[in-house]
């Protein structure tokens, strides 16, 4: 499956992501700008991305916890999502992201 | 007065690693003091997942963060070690004859013959939210935790977050300031009840406002800010403030190990892997905070760097002296020191 993700500076990235794998652990793996800190944990929200508006109902609504922690960042939209939330899967070929300024590396 | 203190070793920052090492020291006879910029033991462990399981720890099918901290606490209770928390290291400079010398910024100075690294992803710091230019403004009109209550007195002060922070300083700061305005980006709080109700009556009462949004930019000039501009479904807003109190929580930061003239990898430590020394002798870096070739960042990789990191520390602290390789489930040497012989 592929992951489209634009990066904090506008460019473009294909990423080959494996079914099953988190779509923060694909960025990461890619070695884009994403800090990532806890790993995965859910706390906080360093994976940060923006939702391409037509794959909205296709990822999903963030559950009470991921809401949560994104009040943890300044730079939440209405697409926001936290990227370790996501769940790489067949449904999700072609998805389409961009990584939010939150989310960067110092 | 500074405080001085001496000792063998000074690990900085006592996350499980950290805290590991401290095991694997006493078990060579070896003292230490941690220092950790928290106010408890068990780093990013205790601070960001304290509930959430962990399942990669030997012989721990599942294990909590603060249960993995609590074990380990007592794993080193027999050596004692000596905690200073709430500090940061602010500088480490090299002695004449090859020690170290730590200033802290709680004003003490510790001396040492060997230093362990063991700060994870660097100290924890306030998150910096993502306002153009907001650097210019902080600590002198923007931030991040109230020392002084009387720096917001007569002010124009703006809090934004939900938590308890946010929660806690609109409560305290409401009857000594000037006016009030609390920024969250949505009507759901994670924090106290009693807080989230206190505060619903307070806006009620017109002694806050409450809006719905997120802060944009900042006016202002010398460092002083005027005005904050908010973001919110209704529209851009600007209000006026001469203090801003964002708290979106803690994030980790290389911090002053920046400084200290050890060869760095991205915004990690370079280490040997047979002792995991940095680039300057004595002064050692385990866990995630290091990097050598096929790093893994698991706590795992941790331990096993702190059990090697200990035997090189030994050579320092007690140069000449053989050092015989002991199990704990033969020695009753080891066992004596532990307590359990």
């Amino acid at each position: 499956m592929i992951i489209n993700v634009t990066d904090q500076a506008g460019e473009n990235h294909e990423l080959e992501g494996l079914e099953g794998w988190r779509v923060m652990e694909v960025i990461r793996d890619w070695g884009l700008n994403i800090k990532a800190e806890c790993g995965g944990a859910l706390s906080c929200a360093t994976c940060h991305v923006y939702v391409d508006k037509d794959w909205l109902d296709v990822v999903g609504a963030p559950s009470d916890d991921e809401e949560d922690m994104l009040d943890s960042v300044g730079d939440v939209r209405s697409n926001s999502r936290l990227s370790c939330q996501i769940l790489c899967s067949d449904a999700l070929d072609g998805l389409k992201l961009t990584l939010a300024p939150s989310a960067a590396k110092d | 007065m500074s405080t001085e203190i001496t000792t063998d070793v000074v690990v900085i920052g006592a996350g499980p690693c950290g805290l590991f090492a401290a095991f694997e020291l006493g078990l060579l006879d070896i003292k230490c003091h941690f220092i950790d910029i928290l106010d408890r033991p068990g780093g990013q462990c205790a601070e960001l997942y304290p509930e959430k399981p962990i399942y990669d720890i030997p012989a721990f099918p599942v294990v909590t963060g603060q249960q993995l901290t609590d074990n380990l606490m007592a794993q080193i209770a027999p050596f004692a070690p000596e905690f200073h928390f709430n500090r940061m290291v602010n500088s480490i400079e090299k002695q004449e004859d090859g020690s170290f010398k730590l200033e802290t910024d709680a004003d003490e100075i510790f001396h040492a013959k060997v230093i362990v690294i063991a700060a994870g992803g660097g100290s924890f710091q306030p998150k910096r939210p993502p306002v153009e230019g907001i650097e210019q403004y902080e600590n002198k009109s923007v931030f991040y935790a109230v020392r002084k209550m009387d720096d917001f007195r007569d002010q124009d002060v703006v809090i934004v977050g939900g938590g308890d922070s946010a929660l806690d300083w609109t409560l305290n700061l409401q009857p000594i300031v000037r006016s009030l305005t609390l920024v969250h980006r949505r009507d759901a709080f994670k924090a106290a009840p009693a807080s989230v109700n206190k505060m619903k009556e307070m806006v009620m009462e017109g002694k806050i406002n409450f809006l719905l949004g997120q802060i944009g930019k900042l006016d202002g000039e010398n460092g002083q800010i005027n005005h904050v501009h908010l973001t919110t479904d209704a529209g851009d807003l600007s209000v006026p403030a001469t203090r801003l109190l964002p708290f979106f929580g803690l994030t980790m930061k290389l911090g002053p190990v920046a400084d200290w003239g050890l060869e760095l990898n991205d915004n990690t430590i370079k280490v040997d892997t047979e002792k995991f020394e940095t680039s300057v002798p004595g002064i050692f870096a385990i866990g995630d905070i290091n990097w050598y070739p096929g790093k893994l960042k698991l706590i795992l990789s941790g331990f096993h760097e702190a059990a090697l990191m200990a035997q090189a520390a030994k050579a320092i602290v007690s140069p000449g002296e053989r050092v015989v390789f002991q199990y704990t489930t033969s020695s009753t040497k080891l066992q004596k020191k532990l307590g359990v012989a």
